[in-house]
């Protein structure tokens, strides 16, 4: 294609356009994300998280200090100050003393107010308050203003969900036992598969290509059906629900695969390398540990990326295999679906929480990319 | 115990086991049972090298005949059959079948998962498809490559949350937080709309986390596929005056249609088990049931493990002529 469109520049470009079009559609929902987890709960819900990126132009209600801070100074009461209560590079374009006329004055106007004071605001939201007579009320006057603010983001959701939150805003816990639950899940099952892929594959003895076969159809079997048998099982042999639980439920859901994998990769070894080491004496044990393992490395690595992805990321095998009633082994996924439920409309939680269980993963996907497309490739049955 | 310590001795007790096991087993085979000694030499080692592939085949053969087949056979009987009250069960035919047919939502949900069917793995792979051509030769397409391929690390819970963003509505007259609904008030939209709730149409809000997950699974195996297509035969439709959409339509796209019905299928079966999503997003109200939510709902709502295994069945039965399928060409392709 490259040597027709080469001919045409336009076609280039249109080209290049569409791609950026497509990548920027994929990226945006998981951008949105991202910036909102970095916003307040106040930001997130008064305007669109693009806007997040650039300065906005807001209207907001202040007002200056009470007039019991007031001072004299010679034969006026003053109140000085500044409107915005932390300090923000904000900057006021128009305000008002009067709701229905907000863009009244410009910054650095004075504004006689009804009961005579008068009252000057500067573009930073410095004010100076003055009267003739001294101020009386308990509040102070309000202020109505337009104001560019500039990107502000906060560290203080992610405080909140690991360090400093209630009960149900806390994932620092979940966060652990899905480690718990991940590590032996991704670890058991490639051992005992690498022993099963090199007999499928290197091996002689009847009924190989059967359970090759069978192997491929057990592929595919949803595990919804397991969930019943399995939970009764557990029961029966008194393991109930828990870790070993759910990590024996990953180890049996991920063999096909793993086994599949694995053998189509040792099946590539080159046949000299094995009968010498065959010749020199060398027993299947001795083989498969010294020679076929270390070989294997990409093919393992691949798998582990793929069963660590879908333990970490799963729902339901967690949900019916491991949690419990009193909800102490709760793992992330169960507790963002909990969130959605309660704190619907709280999206600095929600969003700090689901990125706080996405970013794992993430990381593991950027650094290992290689071999997981590696292993995509070799696992889609042809 | 703290469950990171059990976590630990699981991972010894489970390699070492396992290591343990498969040394030990060999050498018990090879000094005991049939000891390559004696006058019996050759027959021995013959016998225990006919031994030996089941020993490194047994832990595996062991849990995947009691985690996925056994479950199998076990849920067609508990299909059958209906739990009594204070333990046991009795055989009842097809009754909780019967009771499932009868069931509204168990049709809903069957016609979504069709629909589900239809669109999920067509735009999945017409996307990726799309992304894989457009990407291909770019100086920096391996960057936007990875970038679609990201969702495939995120999570469908994860996914959801991301898209209950997207799709966020707010009370008319205030500024619109969810894109979709700033983007349609845009384009002169008059009443935002909350997209999960529409009959019909949420179906589509929801089919569309999953194609953007799986389109990036799509996009890598369609993409390696078009790179092994031989270079000969694309010059060959050059020089012939073939356009880019022919050369698409006509050259490339027919090579890889092996590669193509790979990914179809593929993402039929994630489709086929599709849970997550619909669980986190909707929970399968306002007509969005899917048939592996309807069996969550059963099996663990109402607890009734007849029409959950019922409907557990069903599922696997739309699997079936994929998995014999599959099953058919790996032994075609063994021989």
């Amino acid at each position: 294609m490259s040597a027709i469109a080469g001919q045409k520049p336009g076609l280039i470009w249109a080209l290049r356009l569409s791609v950026v079009v497509l990548v920027g559609l994929w990226l945006f929902p998981t951008l949105g994300l991202l910036v909102s987890s970095f916003r307040t709960g106040d930001q997130i819900a008064t305007s669109g998280w693009w806007k997040a990126l650039f300065p906005t132009e807001q209207n907001q209600t202040l007002r200056t200090a009470a007039p019991d801070t007031q001072a004299q100074v010679g034969d006026l009461w003053v109140i000085e100050g500044n409107l915005f209560e932390e300090a923000t590079s904000a900057e006021i374009s128009v305000w008002g003393t009067n709701a229905r006329e907000i863009d009244a004055y410009v910054a650095g106007d004075t504004a006689t107010l009804r009961g005579g004071e008068e009252l000057t605001v500067a573009a930073d939201g410095s004010y100076r308050l003055t009267s003739a007579s001294q101020m009386e009320g308990r509040r102070g006057a309000r202020v109505f203003v337009t104001a560019v603010v500039p990107p502000e983001f906060t560290v203080e959701n992610y405080e909140t969900i690991l360090i400093s939150g209630g009960s149900t805003d806390n994932m620092a816990r979940a966060f652990f036992n899905t480690l718990t639950v991940t590590i032996p899940a991704t670890i058991i099952p490639i051992l005992v598969a690498a022993f099963a892929a090199y007999a499928l594959a290197w091996m002689e003895f009847p009924g190989r290509a059967l359970l090759i076969a069978a192997i491929v159809g057990l592929l595919v079997v949803p595990l919804q059906l397991a969930l019943i048998p399995l939970l009764k099982f557990h029961n029966e042999i008194g393991i109930g629900k828990g870790y070993v639980g759910v990590w024996m439920a990953h180890t049996g859901f991920g063999l096909p695969l793993a086994i599949y994998l694995l053998r189509n990769y040792m099946v590539g070894i080159p046949r000299d390398i094995i009968e010498n080491a065959r010749v020199d004496g060398a027993t299947d044990f001795q083989i498969f540990t010294r020679i076929i393992l270390p070989l294997s490395f990409p093919a393992l690595a691949s798998f582990a990326i793929f069963q660590f992805l879908w333990t970490w990321n799963d729902l339901l095998v967690a949900m019916v295999f491991l949690i419990d009633a009193t909800g102490e082994t709760t793992v992330m996924t169960k507790q963002i679906v909990e969130l959605l439920g309660t704190r619907g409309g709280n999206w600095e939680i929600l969003a700090t929480s689901a990125f706080v269980s996405i970013a794992v993963p993430l990381g593991v996907f950027f650094a290992m990319q290689k071999y997981l497309v590696r292993g995509l490739l070799a696992g889609s049955v042809k | 115990m703290h469950p990171a310590i059990q976590g630990l001795l699981t991972i010894a007790f489970g390699v070492g086991g396992c290591v343990g096991y498969f040394y030990l087993s060999n050498i018990i085979l090879d000094t005991f049972i049939f000891p390559a000694r004696g006058k019996d030499i050759a027959k021995n080692i013959r016998r225990a090298n006919m031994v030996r592939p089941w020993l490194f085949l047994l832990p595996a053969l062991l849990a995947l005949g009691l985690y996925l087949a056994y479950p199998v056979v076990e849920t067609m009987r508990l299909s059958l059959t209906e739990r009594v009250p204070g333990g046991g069960s009795e055989f009842v035919g097809l009754e909780n079948y019967k009771q499932m047919l009868a069931e509204a939502k168990f049709w809903e949900a069957l016609q979504n998962n069709f629909l589900w069917l239809l669109v999920v793995p067509a735009a999945s792979t017409a996307f990726g498809l799309l992304a894989a051509q457009l990407t291909d030769r770019l100086a920096w397409g391996n960057i936007a490559k990875s970038l679609i391929f990201m969702p495939m690390a995120i999570s469908f819970v994860g996914a959801a949350v991301i898209w209950k963003l997207v799709y966020d509505a707010r009370p008319p007259g205030t500024e619109q937080i969810g894109i979709l609904n700033a983007v349609y008030i845009w384009l002169g939209g008059v009443e935002p709309q909350q997209w999960l709730t529409i009959p019909f149409w949420n179906n589509f809000f929801l089919m569309m986390v999953l194609v953007w997950i799986q389109t990036g699974f799509a996009m890598v195996i369609l993409s390696a596929a078009l790179r092994g297509i031989p270079e000969e035969t694309v010059e060959a439709a050059i020089v012939d005056g073939a356009g880019p959409f022919q050369i698409f339509f006509k050259i490339k796209v027919p090579q890889i249609m092996g590669t193509i019905v790979v990914v179809w299928t593929t993402i039929t079966i994630v489709v086929l088990k599709v849970f997550d999503i619909v669980f986190a997003l909707t929970n399968g109200q306002w007509e969005t049931q899917v048939l592996a939510n309807y069996m969550y709902d059963k099996l663990f709502r109402a607890n009734d493990w007849g029409v959950g295994s019922a409907s557990a069945m069903v599922i696997m039965l739309l699997v079936m002529p994929i998995l014999v399928w599959n099953v058919y060409n790996a032994r075609r392709e063994m021989r």
